[in-house]
């Protein structure tokens, strides 16, 4: 089981990038007494029964176990949502991708905490592999509203599988959490 | 601290530049791999991934190490999972790694050659493993 909006959403990027996409678009906002999150992809997509296996625990498409009969990822949100009255929307299309769309109530004792985000769009983008990541937050209460792209951090310090590459886009995406 | 600008970190890496000159994954030769499915982030993979980041960034290892994170390696039961791959030494995958064990096995394994004996879940052999 996860423990905070964050380890869906980088368990919703993982799915989207072993789906081959080359575009990924992850943002969270919490605004209106929601904590809205979305996983955008232009992966393989899913036709209308597969993204109903999709959401069934005991059922994957992964190529990652084969003979093995559980895809837990989608499974894990929705139990998470259902339990503290969330709403989510799955909109997919083979060929397009996947939108994977949801919110938890702001102020649900069941809601999850949002976790690390920084250090979340940090490992949605330490991926192998030539694909555009956009990770965005909006939070206007907080004060804090920012957009990062992967290719943008990969010019600046290169490829994400050094050390001290990583080091530096953690702490470019931490400061973007300051407040204006 | 105000928020960087992507001017900012070019200028950072530019002044790293010294130690971080073969930065390229080509001349490393040292591989470590996290699993980071569903299994692996349930079980705080992210953790170990900080970990060892820290680890051999700390310990000058930077230019040698190749950092990757890949979907599940199939050992759910032992997550999180580490694989590292080396000249000198057996190609080997850890489970049950926390930040603790993640950051002994940069220092016990990479810098000190020796495997790290209680969270060997495949490869070596397990007649090998002292228990």
């Amino acid at each position: 089981m996860h423990y905070a909006l964050t380890d869906y959403l980088l368990d919703l990027v993982q799915n989207s990038l072993e789906a081959g996409a080359s575009v990924v678009r992850v943002s969270v906002s919490e605004a209106d007494g929601r904590l809205e999150a979305a996983v955008l992809d232009n992966g393989s997509g899913m036709d209308g029964a597969e993204v109903a296996r999709a959401t069934d625990p005991f059922h994957t498409d992964g190529n990652k176990h084969p003979g093995r009969k559980v895809g837990l990822g989608l499974p894990f949100l929705i139990q998470a949502l259902e339990q503290a009255g969330g709403r989510w929307d799955i909109s997919s299309a083979r060929g397009r991708g996947t939108d994977v769309r949801f919110w938890f109530p702001l102020d649900g004792v069941d809601t999850p905490p949002v976790g690390d985000l920084p250090g979340c769009f940090l490992s949605c983008m330490c991926f192998d592999g030539d694909y555009e990541l956009v990770a965005a937050r909006h939070s206007p209460d907080r004060g804090s509203s920012y957009e990062v792209r992967r290719s943008d951090i990969l010019d600046a310090v290169g490829p994400l599988s050094d050390a001290a590459s990583i080091a530096l886009a953690d702490a470019f995406l931490r400061s973007q959490e300051e407040v204006e | 601290m105000a928020k960087m600008t992507l001017d900012q970190l070019r200028k950072l890496r530019e002044e790293k530049k010294g130690d971080m000159a073969r930065r390229e994954t080509e001349g490393k030769t040292i591989q470590i791999i996290v699993g980071m499915g569903t299994c692996g982030i349930a079980a705080g993979a992210k953790a170990a991934f900080d970990a060892i980041v820290k680890t051999v960034d700390e310990s000058g290892l930077t230019s040698q190490v190749v950092i990757r994170q890949t979907g599940c390696m199939g050992l759910c039961h032992v997550e999180p999972t580490v694989e590292v791959v080396m000249p000198g030494m057996p190609a080997t995958i850890y489970g049950r790694v926390d930040a603790d064990v993640a950051a002994e096995i940069v220092k016990k394994h990479i810098v000190g050659k020796t495997l790290v004996d209680k969270h060997i879940y495949d490869r070596p052999a397990v007649d090998i493993v002292k228990k």
